[in-house]
């Protein structure tokens, strides 16, 4: 039987293994094969096939016995930013050469424990820093989706490699982290859906750190349910995070289409901005329409602080970037590359083994946290950002949710926005003020731009609220009826 | 200020200002932030954490332990419990350092203002102030000595919690640094926050000095660093007060800077000056959320905290009548403490405290032991007591049976039983002593009774040495009066 893991989501998989119409083992090869040949995607760092079977075999002896977990048997690749026990974990960097962890992360660990499989590694940018996968110390991730002419184009970032995986279809699933959008911009420019969850929801230990007080693990899938599935079993308390919130995990795909009758929408009046793309807006207005027709009411709301929200993510986020990068010093693990001393052993290490993207972060970092600068960058970003925090207050008070768009464009050539770095960091405007605030948001494909590229919107939830966020989601894509995939080029 | 604090110099006295940030370790099974083992003397990276060799994705969990005994010792430096305190990291490079950063405290700290009192010699007290108290993680060590070309890092040190002390700059001689230090170690060990240990690292002082002319606005300052004994911080004061006094009298200045004391040759030598100093760029650390306590909390902590130094002094002075000298001696170790109150315990406190500081602590130190080693038990020097306070030994003859009590390891009633050195109390017995005495002596007696009182003590030291010592010394004051009165 030759099954094609393009065709499934996690859940018609889940259906068909329990049906029998298939094994995991069965499933799990169909998907190393679509894995080995999307390989021109350069999505994936490490692939783990041998690691698979091995964890389909046992998945399929546990559905066998009767003790099928959440997610059992199912294939899924994780972003190179988790550590997973004994396999290479890089954060696509060249500092982490040869590093294998002896540890799991919790969230990983997790999924193997509701019976996932592991398919390999995810390409990212590198240290989850970019917005197109162009920063990876293994190159570039193209994405499934080419313009019309065949230009290839970034991904979106960081989470492009997991992006890319599931728009392609190989991994039925994968994870992502997002600091400021990096699961939920991906996720709209290859035309997936992604779930950034609340700070604290899901455990941070074991994931390579950015910035910590924004960092936060979520499922990019194919379908709104599917992202619910894998929230379900990725989330919970952790006591080795102790940023990680101590409440119980809600059923998230119970309550998926109860529909959004009576729910209260904010459209928030900042995020028109001047120039934006016009089918972006029309985009907007679309699932404004869409949600009123399936019953929700329609509120205009205020977040005045909007305008600020990207200048005091790069000042914040950086910042926390330049002391969590401090330990990749060459004395411990990783790459070192020798000097007269321990300083010039330092610098040749930090110099050879981060990319320019990563150093000028670091840079960024440091300088807004050096005495004399620090109460006018970090100090007046801090205060911002609780601001902006409050702006979500209120607004939360008068809606249930909120919509706008994920990003300001569709999927864009490679190399195009390499030039300008503030260029690229304005990718993520609408996403980061949800960041700042520690909110859960998604990103639920709605249509295709003019040039044929898929284009998300972006739902953003009350903290801890993501049973109802998702089931705004599960709306919006009932109403979309977003079905589109990318030609695979690749296989050809 | 007393004038014979300050040093002369050729131009005058000068005054020496000190203030110390002591590091001293939490005693605690597991680290600040992870559950790593903090034995001393361990195999080097035996005792290492992922969180403490700061791999990818490791995160910090507070200590709880930790953190109470932080509350303990600043209630213990009768200091001001911060409800609310924040962890910072404090960042720089170095090769034992696996973060990049030292989880610490910076703008708010766990404890802050206390004070904490030094028992002078001279039985008075002085009262020097606490700044605050802060938890932070201690670094590894780097070892330089195991090969010619590398250096060796050891990490089990890497993340064990400490608690930075800091004093105000309130002391003005290296006596009192000393006894700063002293009484600091007492406090902590009464409370068992911190095994004081210097010798093991446990505690280690950074001290600031500077000189001025007297009454004259402070001094540039230096910071000598990691100081790991008492002496040593005494010696150091010395050499770099006298140091900078030169540099001033020869018309130079003070540069602000770190520096260290060899302890071989016994200077302070410049480490970095404040052009080299880091910026440290602390930020709240981001992995932790702030401590917050309940009122209750602290005050349920406060309420079963052990009687500390300062009261067992006062206790001691009151109730048991002793000198501030005595009870600042004897509680200076809690063991000695416990040993006086045992000793005392129903007895003359005075006549206890001075049998257990001279004679007691004078052969327990010749003998080299441990007060637990040591074959003189409380129960058994009470029993030497008790036969001096029902006259059956004297005072003098019963430093002869303690002795023996030493040697031998029997009690002080066996030994007087064996040797017969009851003391004679039957005035029959020693009226025919003195008799005795007296017929021996008869010139002297003559010239006693034509009035050379003097004699009084020679008639005395020969009863006495008659009855081999055992003579009720009183009794033979008083017959001896009678008798030679004629």
């Amino acid at each position: 039987m030759t099954l094609d893991p393009d065709k499934f989501t996690i859940a018609s998989a889940l259906e068909g293994l329990a049906k029998k119409d298939f094994t995991s083992v069965e499933l799990t090869q169909a998907s190393i094969k679509a894995m080995e040949a999307a390989r021109p995607l350069n999505a994936m760092i490490t692939e783990t096939p041998d690691k698979a079977l091995e964890m389909a075999k046992a998945a399929d002896a546990r559905r066998a016995k009767g003790e099928a977990g959440l997610l059992e048997g199912i294939p899924l690749a994780i972003k190179d930013l988790f550590a997973t026990k004994g396999v290479l974990t890089t954060a696509a960097s060249h500092i982490l050469d040869g590093f294998k962890p002896e540890y799991e992360s919790t969230a990983t660990a997790n999924l193997w424990k509701a019976g996932a499989v592991m398919l390999g590694k995810l390409n990212l940018d590198e240290f989850a820093m970019g917005s197109s996968n162009e920063t990876s110390y293994y190159g570039p991730v193209t994405n499934p989706w080419r313009a019309k002419d065949g230009t290839k184009l970034v991904p979106g970032g960081s989470s492009g490699g997991s992006a890319a995986a599931v728009s392609a279809g190989f991994a039925l699933g994968a994870t992502g982290t997002d600091t400021g959008g990096s699961i939920r911009q991906p996720a709209s420019l290859c035309g997936i859906t992604g779930i950034k969850p609340t700070y604290g929801r899901v455990s941070r230990w074991g994931i390579v750190a950015f910035a910590s007080s924004l960092d936060q693990a979520g499922p990019m899938t194919r379908t709104v349910r599917d992202s619910a599935l894998m929230l379900q079993a990725m989330a919970g308390f952790d006591p080795k995070d102790s940023t990680s919130v101590d409440r119980p995990v809600p059923d998230y795909v119970a309550n998926l289409d109860g529909g959004v009758k009576g729910m209260r929408i904010g459209i928030p009046r900042e995020y028109r901005m001047d120039g934006m793309d016009p089918e972006i807006v029309a985009l907007w207005e679309q699932g404004k329409q869409w949600l009123k027709e399936a019953g929700a009411e329609i509120v205009d709301i205020n977040l005045p602080h909007t305008h600020y929200a990207l200048a005091t993510y790069y000042i914040v986020a950086p910042a926390e970037a330049s002391s969590n990068l401090a330990r990749y010093d060459g004395v411990r693990y990783g790459l070192r590359v020798p000097g007269k001393d321990l300083t010039e052993m330092y610098e040749n290490t930090r110099g050879e083994g981060f990319g320019r993207e990563v150093q000028r972060r670091i840079m960024i970092g440091t300088y807004v946290l050096s005495a004399g600068y620090y109460d006018a960058y970090y100090t007046k970003a801090q205060k911002v950002r609780t601001l902006i925090k409050k702006d979500f207050e209120q607004a939360f008070q008068r809606v249930d949710a909120i919509l706008t768009p994920t990003a300001p464009n569709a999927a864009f050539p490679i190399g195009m926005k390499n030039d300008d770095p503030v260029t690229m960091y304005l990718n993520d405007v609408f996403t980061v003020p949800t960041s700042l605030a520690g909110l859960p948001g998604m990103s639920v494909p709605a249509g295709l731009s003019s040039g044929g590229l898929p284009l998300g919107l972006q739902l953003i939830g009350k903290p801890f609220e993501e049973s109802q966020l998702l089931r705004v989601g599960r709306t919006l894509e009932k109403a979309a009826n977003y079905t589109a995939k990318p030609f695979h080029w690749w296989e050809s | 200020m007393a004038e014979k604090d300050y040093i002369q110099g050729a131009t005058g006295p000068w005054e020496i200002v000190i203030g110390m940030e002591v590091h001293a370790q939490v005693s605690s099974k597991s680290k600040l932030f992870s559950g790593a083992d903090t034995t001393f003397g361990a195999e080097p990276n035996h005792q290492v954490s992922l969180v403490d060799a700061a791999m990818p994705g490791m995160l910090p969990v507070i200590n709880a332990y930790c953190v109470e005994q932080a509350v303990r010792t600043g209630l213990g430096l009768k200091a001001q419990i911060n409800l609310h305190s924040v962890f910072d990291r404090k960042n720089y490079f170095y090769a034992d350092l696996p973060q990049g950063y030292q989880i610490s405290q910076y703008l708010q700290p766990i404890v802050g203002k206390g004070e904490l009192l030094l028992d002078m010699p001279d039985g008075s007290t002085r009262t020097i102030g606490i700044t605050r108290l802060h938890l932070e993680q201690d670094a590894g060590k780097s070892l330089h000595d195991q090969s010619p070309r590398e250096s060796f890092i050891d990490l089990n040190r890497s993340g064990v919690a400490l608690m930075e002390i800091v004093s105000e700059p309130d002391m003005r001689n290296s006596e009192e640094a000393g006894l700063y230090l002293k009484k600091l170690r007492t406090i902590v060990r009464y409370l068992g926050t911190c095994d004081g240990n210097m010798d093991e690292g446990s505690m280690r002082a950074d001290v600031n000095v500077s000189v001025r002319k007297p009454g004259g606005p402070l001094g540039t300052r230096c910071e000598i660093k990691n100081v790991n004994s008492v002496r040593f911080v005494q010696q150091a004061i010395e050499y770099e007060a006298r140091r900078q006094i030169e540099i001033l009298e020869d018309g130079g200045k003070i540069d602000q800077e770190t520096r260290l004391f060899d302890t071989g040759k016994g200077v302070t030598r410049s480490m970095r000056s404040k052009e080299e100093a880091h910026d440290y760029r602390y930020f709240p650390d981001p992995d932790l959320l702030p401590l917050e306590f309940e009122q209750s909390w602290v005050d349920g902590i406060k309420a079963a905290l052990p009687e500390l130094p300062d009261e067992k002094k006062a206790r001691f002075i009151e109730k048991l009548g002793l000198s501030p000298y005595d009870a600042a001696v004897l509680v200076a170790e809690k063991e000695s403490a416990d040993f006086y109150e045992k000793v005392a315990k129903g007895r003359d406190g005075k006549l206890a405290a001075n049998w257990v500081i001279t004679e007691y602590f004078g052969l327990l130190n010749k003998s080299g032991q441990s007060m637990e080693e040591f074959v003189i038990t409380a129960e058994k020097l009470g029993g030497l007591i008790d036969l001096i306070s029902d006259n059956t030994i004297s005072n003098r003859l019963a430093k002869d049976v303690f002795a023996l009590m030493v040697e031998t390891g029997k009690d002080a009633a066996t030994i007087v039983e064996e040797k017969g050195m009851k003391q004679v109390t039957d005035t029959g017995a020693i009226e025919k002593v003195i008799d005795e005495v007296m017929a021996a002596n008869q010139d002297k007696v003559a010239e006693y009774r034509s009035g050379k009182d003097k004699l009084f003590g020679f008639f005395v030291g020969q009863t006495m040495k008659a009855s081999g010592g055992k003579a009720n010394p009183a009794a033979v004051n008083e017959l001896l009066k009678k008798k030679l009165a004629g």
